[in-house]
């Protein structure tokens, strides 16, 4: 077995990120694992642009903004091991991958998680019908178009409004194929309004809210799906049934952090997020376990995933050179049509950054994160989506003792 | 008169109003609100009068380690060209090594637009 300062599980841009800013702060003995053959994460298929925009105030393609963090850690030489799949991470942080050659263990002293997340497929929202070919997610048929050089069909019907969706839909219109229609089971549309407006709108492809795929057809291949309106509680209501024919049927509906290996190493996982209960630093309950990026919660901008994962670096350097963190007593509660926060715990003592979304569509509204009766910010939005992450600083200093904190959107 | 927009230039995606005149000899924009940057304001007005877009798509790649390298536009285009120009793109293909950045297509249908590459393909 071999001994490391910090093993960082995946080289997407949340690993890379912490790489690159824990070298700076003076952590150099770093290992990263990743278990495809190039590091990069998930960007290195998103070939559209809009990446970047806050990090570098300029538009960039996914790939790009992927090798700018590529070639920082490249420069500092940090270790990269690429085809090696983290199998196992012990609570006294242990990690164990599988590689070719045979297994790496290495002992750390800090373990840093940011595995991303993976695609909610038909099973997990159950569509009935018959298993043809031709149906899969949208992730899945962004490898096939973008990396392999595969086109996967001709006339195309997409279920959920979800970002990675609503780019295929012009993806694959721009490739020569027909794209009817977006159904999306709920009220709202999931995905940014920017990419209903760039990828749907453009292209006269039209959105249907409350809609849903009540039937699969085709032996083989796909031939055909049926779709229904719902009601509130997400039921078809009967006699509003059509019939589209399709040869392709895309699936973007949501994304769930990747989260066997926390779940291995003890670390509590939030219902609500799906990803660990985190403190500010971005620790884990289990101390020196520390999570970034999609793996902790789905988020929409890349550009966050990198600041995320550098302010866990800088909890991480801390805990390595003395051993703890600071104890995070404090709770941070959702209160009214807030779904979740990250982090869940802070221990006060220092300034942060709180990330939460809205339940519901929400416009003129005001966001409060208060401590009992004393208020310590207060901000006035024109809209909030749940589609959107709200991003906001907490200054240490505005906190009255050690009673916990509620954040509300009224 | 006036027209909702939902500005693309950033992620903020703000809900844009642009008023506007129309006569024969065409638009005159007065005034745009609802924008947090002047971004959308400039956003809102080329968006009644000419509006423009950019596009990512990917190229054959010869003797690569990858079949393909994603592309993209360094300049917008007219929005109704975008087919043109994908066609265009269709027609070419480039020899391996390219890097990201490198100019695959220059001027593009004369767009005063580059097509370059967005990703690093190394020779086989
Ligand atoms: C289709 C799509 C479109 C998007 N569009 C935009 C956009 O327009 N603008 C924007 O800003 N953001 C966009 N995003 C979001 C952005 O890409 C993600 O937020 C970002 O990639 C998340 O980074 P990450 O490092 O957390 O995860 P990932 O990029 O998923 O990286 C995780 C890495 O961990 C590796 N890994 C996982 N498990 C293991 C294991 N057990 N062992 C070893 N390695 C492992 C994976 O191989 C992967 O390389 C989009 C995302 C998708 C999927
Ligand atoms: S107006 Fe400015 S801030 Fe708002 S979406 Fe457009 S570019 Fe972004």
């Amino acid at each position: 077995m071999r001994n490391a300062d910090v093993v960082i599980v995946g080289g997407g841009p949340a690993g890379l990120a912490a790489a690159v800013r824990l070298y700076d702060l003076g952590i150099t003995d770093i290992v990263i694992l990743e278990r495809e053959h190039q590091p990069g994460g998930i960007l290195k298929q998103c070939i559209h642009d809009g990446f970047g925009l806050t990090r570098f105030k300029e538009t960039l393609s996914g790939p790009e903004y992927a090798k700018r963090f590529v070639d920082e850690a490249q420069k500092r030489g940090i270790p990269c091991i690429t085809d090696t799949t983290v199998i196992d991470v012990s609570a006294d942080k242990v990690v164990t991958a599988a590689h070719a050659d045979g297994m790496i263990v290495i002992q750390a002293k800090a373990v840093i998680l940011t595995m991303g997340c993976r695609e909610r497929t038909r099973g997990a929202i159950s569509i009935p019908g018959t298993r043809p070919a031709g149906v899969m997610t949208a992730g899945v048929a962004q490898a096939y178009i973008n990396l392999q050089n595969r086109m996967i069909g001709k006339e195309v019907v997409i279920l959920g409004s979800g970002d990675i969706g609503m780019i295929m839909a012009r993806r694959m219109t721009l490739e020569g194929a027909h794209v009817q229609a977006v159904f999306e089971v709920l009220p709202t549309p999931s995905g940014l309004p920017r990419n209903i407006e760039q990828c749907l709108n453009d292209y006269g492809i039209p959105l249907y809210l409350s809609h849903t795929v009540t039937d699969i057809r085709g032996e083989g291949r796909l031939t055909g799906i049926t779709v229904a309106a719902v009601d509130e509680r997400m039921q078809p209501i009967p006699g509003t049934e059509k019939d589209y024919d399709c040869d392709t049927l895309i699936l973007s509906v949501g994304l769930i952090p990747e989260n066997e290996l926390t779940i291995g190493a003890g670390a509590e996982l939030d219902p609500k997020t799906k990803g660990a209960f985190v403190d500010e630093f971005c620790q884990t309950t289990v101390p020196g376990i520390f999570a970034a990026g999609n793996v902790l919660h789905v988020h929409d901008l890349v550009d966050f995933v990198s600041m995320e994962a550098e302010s866990l670096a800088e909890g991480a350097a801390e805990y390595i050179k003395n051993g703890s963190l600071p104890k995070a007593g404090i709770a941070i509660a959702c209160g009214e049509n807030v779904g979740h926060t990250i982090p869940q715990r802070i221990s006060g003592e220092k300034s942060f950054h709180l990330s939460l979304r809205v339940r519901k569509v929400m416009k003129e509204c005001t966001l409060t994160v208060s401590q009992g009766e004393h208020v310590l910010l207060t901000r006035k939005m024109k809209k909030a989506l749940p589609a959107e992450m709200i991003n906001l600083n907490i200054d240490a200093k505005k906190l009255k003792g050690t009673d916990d904190l509620e954040v509300k959107v009224v | 008169m006036t027209r909702d927009f939902t500005c693309i230039v950033c992620p903020n995606g703000c809900d844009l109003t642009a008023e506007y005149e129309q006569d024969a000899k065409g638009i005159r924009v007065l005034r745009v609100t609802g924008n947090l940057c002047s971004k959308g304001d400039t956003y809102a007005r080329q968006e009644l009068t000419a509006p423009m877009r950019t596009i990512a798509t990917s190229v054959l790649v010869e003797g690569g380690t990858a079949p393909l390298v994603s592309v993209r536009l360094d300049r917008t285009i007219p929005k109704e060209r975008i087919f043109d120009v994908m066609a265009a793109i269709r027609r070419v293909s480039v020899k391996a090594p390219v890097v990201t950045g490198q100019v695959i297509i220059e001027n593009v249908l004369g767009l005063e637009s580059n097509v370059i590459a967005t990703k690093d393909i190394a020779a086989k």
